[in-house]
């Protein structure tokens, strides 16, 4: 492997750890959108600034853009506070309209400073290393690395000082108020980090696509654990191993580093998504397959107990009524009465089913839950 | 075989499941014609699902249900539904008579739109619950007790049998209670079959003939005089429930 | 002579932009009222993201740039997309803006990847992907626009056709359901028709932009009536006075891109909408409590009048 590929890896994985981390907190606030809104209408802020410092990845440009990102979460909310329009419509509002500056005032100056728009919106992944860190002639690496790391650091730094806050603010922020934990401070610092990551990342990915690696990882996760620490690293483990395979899916077939990503993300969604046990779908397939059984014999069990010693019990109870009364196909009914024969949860009495003690305690049980 | 009489609403053997989870387990319930009567459960009892279920709303794993002997899809046009109140976006842009007329959309069928006759049944309608007033406010300036009269003036336009209402008192200011439950008498005289979700034991002797007692499975149902008593009441609320009869 | 008639050709091009971008706005504002009552803003956001692959696939399958052969690529890709928004959002725990924005992203992403390797294929189309990002709106021809009237106009007269089933679905889609309407379909034909609205519209904004147009006319439109119908009408109207005084404005001065001046008209008439409209405006609003805050006052003063008359 050749340095220059170790090192494109290298900040593809820092990258999506970075963004994957308080991805978590979006996708469970339910906010995940709000990264969408940010990656957009920080064009400006970055324009701006590029005008200004006439590099990527200066630290004003990064500061000056992730401010426009937080503009854009107090300008929703305000919209929203309006009560005239709904938190969706307002962030679909308020983003294209800044993104809108943004263009045409690169469009306006293109000729005056060199910022593409591809590169704005697609990142180029594959140049990232080009910049170099250079300390008295000494080449300490690429540039982004450093931006990113610092980026993952301050992310890390956030999350572990802020945890137990965190946590509360996400699961009920009525509480952390009345706790005296400042919802609101906890949420604008998240929008703070999430909008200087983004920022970073825009180098790498652009704009859209590091939405995929905001809210894939996250979402992957949250099919496979319950708990949020767990979600956490897992989430940091799905977004290295999306781009360490998206790297070389774009190598393979020669095309854009970030896209092959951002595929890599939807495929491993979609294998979790099928696959997770438990919660996947094959797994719920399977077990509804198997409970399909347990659920009739359920059901048979609790309608023979319930007409049990009424007058009309005997005829609520003939094996050839049953498929009438419980709307069965009359093949299933009968092979639900085989299954709970085998189970010894019934008895057959002539053309009557007479409930078990074990089929009277079956019925009561799932009653009662 | 039993004496057939005419049954407003039978459900049979009415087993319910979300996803893996059995919300309704085995529901017997007959209705008679004519008759108000009024589903008390706690939370997460099934109520709701059961109201749904006998729409059609909801898909059931076994089970029946008739109206008046027929299946609910041949018997939609003597249904009438009011849904809770809080289901709906009260910001949608109309007004109240808009809203009342869409009770004749069934009616109606595909695509044909209503006329001066649907206009005219609306307007009785909400003379009714007392709402003429207001035939052209827009619905996000109405108070919840006067959501809940457009809700049930859109229900009488659809001129029905049986009504099925899902928490009509809930959130109401008492004008309206009283309100509806003048108009549940009132098609209780004219013969029409009402089944009300209800969420308040105390009134439920004064407001209803029959009742149905409801957690997951029917504990049970008839004549209020009957069926209402602390047992019964014990073992729908598992023991926890704070009323009691004198 | 001679200039006069390349005079004549450039407004009559100009005239064309205008008509293609009025029809457009006219067809997106219309129906993306639908979209910000049923709270689906963000849903068109993710439609024209999730179209890039389907062009790609189209061309490629095909080898054909007609327009017509693309916009059905967008739309079944589009289609495809919010499928399994749906479906990911019903079988699992993952609430509809994760759904979306994935869906969003990495389909974009998968498209990107598909554009690349057509780039190296040397089928070179070259415009391609800058025009589905930002659209291109100076380019629309005679052919679009005919294109674009025939196809939104049918996606319009349709709503026209099921316009009480579809009203009921939006406001009250149990009810809907409980009268014997069928709720799926009625629901799939919405989702077609704003497919079709963001396919078509994709050409003037690009999908970065196309939410804009989806949204901003219908929230314009909400704040200055109480009907449906009218707030319909007035969408459509913004969605083409927007599309026409972008195109002119963006036409008058030189490297003013076209698809965000669109979209920053249409804002402007939104900022104008929410400050300005009669009755739930902010300055009304502003006016009202004023009004009630006097009124209350010179009740209070009355009431303690009162007693004192009566002392007499």
């Amino acid at each position: 492997m050749l340095q220059v590929q170790l090192e494109i890896q290298l900040i593809a994985i820092v990258t999506a750890v970075a963004c994957a981390l308080p991805g978590v907190y979006l996708v469970l606030r339910r906010m995940t959108l709000m990264s969408d809104a940010i990656s957009h209408a920080i064009l400006p802020g970055i324009v701006l600034a590029f005008f200004l410092t006439e590099s990527l990845s200066s630290p004003l440009l990064i500061l000056a853009a992730a401010g426009t990102g937080v503009l854009t979460v107090v300008f929703v909310e305000l919209l929203q506070r309006t009560k005239l329009v709904k938190e969706d419509a307002a962030i679909g509002l308020t983003f294209p309209a800044l993104f809108s500056i943004g263009v045409i005032l690169i469009s306006r100056f293109a000729g005056n400073v060199h910022l593409d728009m591809d590169a704005v919106l697609l990142g180029e992944l594959a140049y990232a290393p080009l910049n170099r860190l250079e300390i008295a002639s000494y080449d300490l690496g690429p540039v982004s690395l450093y931006v990113m790391g610092g980026i993952l650091m301050l992310s890390l730094v956030f999350i572990f000082v802020f945890y137990k806050e965190l946590k509360l603010a996400t699961f009920d922020a009525g509480l952390a108020a009345t706790l005296g934990f400042a919802p609101a401070l906890i949420h604008y610092g998240l929008m703070t980090l999430v909008s200087v990551t983004i920022v970073g990342a825009f180098d790498a990915v652009g704009s859209i696509l590091v939405v995929a690696l905001i809210a894939g990882p996250p979402a992957t996760a949250y099919l496979m654990t319950d708990r949020l620490s767990r979600m956490l690293i897992l989430s940091a483990v799905i977004g290295s191993v999306n781009a360490v395979s998206g790297y070389w899916l774009a190598h393979l077939f020669d095309v854009s580093i970030a896209g092959a990503i951002a595929t890599m993300t939807l495929l491993v969604f979609g294998l979790i998504f099928l696959c997770v046990p438990n919660r996947g779908l094959i797994a719920i397939a399977r077990r509804h397959a198997r409970q399909r059984w347990e659920f009739a014999q359920t059901m048979l069990v609790i309608h023979l107990l319930n007409h049990e010693g009424l007058p009309e019990a005997e005829e609520e109870s003939a094996i050839a009524n049953l498929h009438e009364h419980l709307s069965w196909d009359p093949t299933f009914a009968h092979q639900v009465v085989r299954y709970a024969l085998n189970n010894r949860c019934v008895l057959q009495e002539e053309t009557q089913l007479v409930l078990t003690e074990h089929g009277r305690s079956v019925a009561q049980q799932a009653l009662v839950q | 075989m039993q004496a057939l009489e005419t049954k407003a609403i039978e459900v049979t053997d009415l087993t319910v499941a979300y996803q893996d989870k059995p919300v309704l387990w085995d529901i017997d319930l007959d209705v008679p014609p004519g008759v108000l009567l009024s589903i008390v459960g706690p939370n997460g009892a099934g109520k709701t699902t059961l109201i749904k279920a006998i729409l059609g709303l909801v898909r059931p794993a076994a089970g029946n249900v008739l109206i008046y002997d027929k299946p609910y899809e041949m018997q939609r046009r003597i249904v009438g539904y009011v849904p809770q109140r809080g289901t709906v976006d009260w910001d949608f842009p109309t007004n109240v008579l808009d809203v009342v007329m869409m009770g004749r959309y069934g009616a109606l069928g595909w695509i044909r739109r209503p006329g001066r006759q649907e206009r005219e049944q609306a307007l009785y309608a909400l003379e009714k619950v007392g709402m003429e007033a207001y035939t052209t406010r827009q619905i996000s300036q109405l108070s919840g007790g006067q959501q809940q009269r457009v809700f049930l003036a859109r229900a009488l336009v659809q001129d029905a049998t049986v009504y099925l209402m899902d928490e009509p008192f809930q959130g109401v200011d008492a004008t309206t209670e009283r309100a509806i439950v003048t108009l549940l008498q009132e098609l209780r005289a004219n013969g029409k079959t009402v089944v009300v979700v209800h969420h308040d034991l105390q009134t439920v002797e004064d407001y209803f003939d029959w009742v149905m007692l409801l957690n997951i499975r029917r504990i049970a149902s008839g004549p209020v005089t009957e069926i209402f008593t602390p047992e019964n009441l014990r073992e729908t609320y598992g023991g926890r429930v704070a009323f009691m009869k004198e | 002579m001679e200039n006069l008639n390349i005079l004549n050709r450039l407004d009559y091009t100009l005239m064309i932009v205008a008509v293609g971008a009025a029809l457009l706005g006219t067809v997106s504002g219309a129906l993306g009222t639908y979209a910000v009552l049923r709270r689906q803003s963000l849903l068109g956001d993710a439609i024209s993201h999730a179209a890039l692959p389907g062009i790609a696939i189209a061309f490629l399958l095909t080898g054909s740039k007609t327009p017509l052969i693309l916009v059905l690529g967008a739309a079944i890709a589009g289609w495809l997309g919010t499928l399994l928004i749906m479906s990911v959002v019903r079988l699992t725990r993952i609430k509809y803006d994760s759904a979306l924005g994935i869906v969003l992203s990495t389909f974009f992403g998968f498209g990107l990847v598909l554009h690349t390797l057509i780039q190296r294929t040397g089928n070179a189309n070259q415009a391609g992907l800058d025009t589905f990002l930002f659209g291109q709106a100076a380019t629309i021809l005679e052919r679009d626009v005919w294109t674009i009237g025939i196809l939104g106009g049918i996606a319009i007269i349709i709503t026209f056709v099921f316009w009480k089933e579809l009203k009921l679905l939006v406001f009250d889609e149990g009810f809907a359901a409980s009268l014997g309407f069928s709720t799926r379909a009625l629901d799939i034909l919405l989702t077609s028709l704003l497919v079709i609205a963001i396919v078509l519209g994709l050409q003037a904004v690009g999908a970065v932009l196309m939410s804009a147009m989806l949204v901003a006319p219908a929230v314009a439109a909400r704040q200055w009536t109480n009907r449906l119908s009218v707030m319909m009408l007035l969408a459509g109207g913004f969605g083409a006075l927007a599309g026409v005084s972008g195109t002119i404005i963006s036409s008058s001065a030189t490297r003013i891109p076209t698809g965000p001046t669109i979209v920053l008209c249409a804002t402007v008439v939104v900022g104008f909408s929410i400050v300005f409209a009669a009755n739930r405006g902010l300055l009304w609003d502003r006016m009202r409590q004023r009004r009630n805050r006097r009124n209350l006052k010179m009740e209070m003063d009355g009431l303690f009048k009162q007693p004192q008359q009566g002392d007499d």
